[in-house]
């Protein structure tokens, strides 16, 4: 076992660290937050000339053939700076769904371009009535003599406005929530029938519900095996989860770090508010929890590329538990020990916070995959009681 | 011991919901059950409403204007009103200067101040808190230096909440630095028009104006706005933190909140189903929905206690203000977790009661998502103000347990 990170990922982060303060402070993020693109232009340029969004390609493709532990060193980095690019959407979920499941020729054409920062792709998997279960996709594919005709909704798909593409899913056979019968469909943002309904999300980001009507796609667009796409769609959301995980344990280090800072120079009643007993032990349990994170989070990019589903499913499932719950703890008890500080926009503390409470959110909350993670203990081999 | 409401008080109820059926502008009931923004126009009207039906201020004594309610009659009218969506009568004037007015005050004060309190005529807004001084109050900064006929007021408020509304602000400022600091505090009511005070915006995590900066420069306070006498301020100042306490437990508002997010989770499906029947997220609501229950009786139990003693609340009113705001904290959370990803969009137009959602929206865009996301993260503030839980908690610990 090996537990620390390489020279290179070191370096990767520090690289990183030095991008944040000189381009991207507090303030350049507020007014990104606030520009019409939600992000910087620049930034992801940067991104593509440092190798980031190659990074997890193999190096035929443009990329530099990272692992999940290298994703994970740059994500704790977005976390720390709450960087405001797609990042996770493009490289992690989509450019990763590509990268273990597309034909030769896809992955030829795309992943380079993405490698270069000139192109965007977007996952839109989810739907309003399902939650956040995968298998529910209420919108059909139906094959007719034009190719695939695409007809449905997809909700809150992140980094949609700016996306080129999309990787959506669609059903073709079998009732709602069948985990058979869904294939996954590459859709160009400017496809006729196509209509997007754009939003800022609560952490700056940007997003868009999804409206298809006779949509139509070539075969050729149609992603791993047709009807069987769900494993292939869980596999690149368990990198997405990994690579979330990894940026909610950046929050929780700089939520903490400014948490104890404030609590060693605001001074009231004569003296520092860590001076007193009930929040040296709130802020011990925050150190705690940070550090159990963090142990998930690494347990988290170890294993998001299992082949074995199962395996994937405890590391990640417990992983987005255990984080949902710590980051939880973390961003509220930050904000109430900062008293009004905490909740003023001005200050990054209630940014971080509302961007630990959108990660929770996001691709199933705690208690959704603390719910999978323990129906999966039903199924486990025991071994006999001795 | 009973449980049950007395005739008198079920009729009383019954003379409630009849008001708030025939008065509650239809306009403003529907802000407060969408979560849209109300403005100032739309408290203000419903405090006339209020008064004109002699209930501007229920609690009060009878010869303020007030109706002289029991704790059981504030409560039902608390109750009726949130679940009516009646918005909240801000509490700066009516619970809080008020009660410090009727007892510590002048004549000529009392008949100044609190007619135009009870109509809804003046605004009034709480400068207590400074940046260097929250929990700590006593350590305040602002001074007051008597010249002649005046107070020469200089110093910064901060976390003001709706001051930028208010006519009236009544503050804390320290009159001397010999003693104690308790001891050189006084209690000063200075009108928001007098030259020299700025009300500077302060935008909170939610996106949305509710608190400001107000700065006194030279302000000229006349002498007769003293509140009692000079240097006792702190007296009146922790009077009115008392007051400000008994009303934090926030029945009315956590049982329409437990109500709403019953329905949203009937209406929000999870892979296909209603929400509410995933056992996990019941549990929740459960969980919650006892420890309301029993802070319902418990709120009761303390403030009858108060009533029937009539004395001034205690320290014990600090465990209403901490299960209360925790309460209110958690409701907010689980209606936002229980929309699911849609949690996630950010519609700040969609606070305002003319917003129509875009067709390719879902339906419950129009009926609950926007506000939800922003109302948990506003409701952190709760802990907080009014006393921090932790200071609460201090309070039970000495004044309580005698720890
Ligand atoms: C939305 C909002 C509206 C407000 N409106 C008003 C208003 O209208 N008028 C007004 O005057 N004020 C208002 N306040 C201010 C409020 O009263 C203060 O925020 C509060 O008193 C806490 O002070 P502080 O923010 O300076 O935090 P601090 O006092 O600095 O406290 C920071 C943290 O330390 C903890 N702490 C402090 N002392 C101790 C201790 N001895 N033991 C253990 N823990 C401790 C606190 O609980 C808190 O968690 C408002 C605040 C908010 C957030």
């Amino acid at each position: 076992m090996d537990l620390r990170l390489t020279e290179e990922q070191l370096a990767l982060q520090e690289t990183l660290r030095r991008f944040i303060a000189k381009d991207y402070d507090f303030e350049r993020r507020r007014s990104l937050a606030l520009s019409p693109l939600g992000y910087s232009a620049e930034a992801w340029a940067q991104y593509a000339e440092l190798g980031l969004l190659g990074l997890p390609y193999p190096e035929e493709f443009g990329g530099l053939g990272g692992s999940g532990v290298d994703i994970m060193a740059v994500m704790e980095l977005v976390g720390q700076g709450l960087l405001l690019e797609p990042y996770v959407s493009t490289v992690v979920l989509c450019g990763g769904l590509l990268r273990d499941a597309a034909a030769h020729a896809i992955k030829e054409a795309l992943l380079p371009q993405i490698a270069a920062g000139k192109l965007q792709i977007a996952l839109a998997a989810y739907e309003a009535a399902g939650r956040y279960e995968l298998a529910h996709v209420a919108s059909t594919a139906v094959r007719d003599a034009n190719g695939w005709r695409l007809t449905g909704r997809k909700s809150v798909v992140l980094d949609a406005p700016s996306a080129d593409y999309f990787l959506l899913s669609a059903r073709s056979s079998g009732n709602r929530t069948d985990v058979e019968g869904i294939s996954l469909y590459l859709v160009r943002r400017d496809a006729p029938g196509l209509t997007l309904q754009a939003y800022p999300t609560h952490s700056g980001g940007r997003a868009a519900d999804l409206h298809l009507q006779d949509v139509y796609i070539d075969d050729d667009a149609v992603i791993g095996a047709p009807e069987r796409a769900l494993p292939v769609i869980e596999r690149a959301v368990d990198q997405g989860i990994a690579a979330l995980c990894a940026e909610a344990m950046g929050i929780v280090t700089a939520l903490n770090a400014a948490t104890l800072n404030y609590l060693k120079t605001r001074k009231q009643f004569g003296t520092v508010l860590g001076s007193f007993q009930a929040l040296q032990h709130r802020m011990a349990d925050m150190f705690i929890a940070a550090e159990q994170a963090r142990s998930m989070a690494i347990i988290a990019a170890i294993q998001a590329n299992s082949d074995d589903p199962a395996t994937r499913r405890r590391a990640l499932s417990g992983a987005k538990a255990y984080i949902g719950q710590a980051a939880r703890f973390v961003g509220q008890q930050a904000v109430q020990l900062h008293g009004a500080m905490g909740v003023v926009d001005e200050l990054n503390v209630s940014h971080y916070f509302k961007r630990l409470t959108m990660i929770d959110m996001t691709f199933g909350d705690a208690d959704h995959h603390l719910a999978r993670f323990s129906d999966a203990l039903r199924i486990e081999p025991i071994g006999a009681a001795s | 011991m009973n449980l049950n409401y007395t005739a008198a008080e079920e009729s009383f109820r019954a003379e409630v919901r009849a008001f708030l059926a025939a008065e509650l502008p239809a306009d403003i009931r529907s802000k407060v059950r969408l979560g849209r923004r109300l403005h100032k126009d739309d408290l203000v009207r419903w405090q006339k409403i209020l008064y004109r039906r002699g209930w501007g201020a229920g609690m009060w004594p009878r010869r303020y204007g007030g109706a002289d309610w029991s704790v059981v009659e504030q409560h039902i009218f608390d109750e009726e009103g949130a679940a009516a969506g009646a918005p909240p009568q801000i509490p700066f004037a009516l619970r809080m200067v008020a009660p410090v007015l009727m007892n510590f005050a002048t004549a000529a004060q009392q008949n100044c101040f609190l007619p135009r309190i009870i109509s809804g005529q003046d605004w009034w807004c709480q400068g207590y808190s400074e940046p260097g001084s929250g929990s700590d109050l006593a350590s305040l900064r602002t001074s007051a230096v008597r010249e002649g006929a005046h107070y020469r007021v200089n110093g910064q408020k901060a976390w003001n909440t709706l001051g930028q509304y208010a006519d009236w602000i009544f503050c804390l400022v320290r009159t001397s630095s010999d003693a104690r600091p308790q001891q050189g505090i006084s209690f000063l009511l200075i009108d928001m028009k007098s030259p020299g005070i700025t009300v500077r915006p302060i935008v909170t995590i939610e996106g949305e104006h509710e608190i400001n900066d107000i700065f006194f420069d030279n302000v000229q306070v006349p002498v007769e706005n003293l509140v009692g006498e000079e240097n006792k301020g702190w007296t009146y100042a922790k009077f009115l933190l008392l007051h400000e306490r008994t009303n934090n437990a926030g029945i009315g508002n956590c049982k329409r909140a437990l109500k709403r997010l019953k329905e949203i989770a009937t209406h929000q499906l999870h892979n296909g189903r209603p929400l509410i029947e995933d056992s996990r997220f019941r549990d929740r609501i459960a969980q919650l929905e006892l420890e309301l229950m029993a802070l319902e009786i418990t709120n009761l139990r303390v403030l009858s206690a108060v009533s029937t003693e009539s004395r001034a609340p205690g320290p014990e009113v600090s465990l209403l203000k901490i299960k209360g705001s925790e309460i209110i904290q958690q409701l907010a959370e689980l209606q936002m977790h229980a929309l699911g990803h849609d949690a996630l969009p950010y519609l700040r137009e969609a606070l305002e009661a003319d917003w129509v959602p875009a067709p390719l929206l879902a339906d419950h865009y129009a009926t609950f998502a926007p506000p939800l996301t922003g109302q948990y993260f506003n409701y952190r503030k709760t802990t907080i103000y009014a006393g921090s839980t932790e200071i609460q908690k201090n309070i039970i610990s000495k004044l309580i347990l005698g720890l």
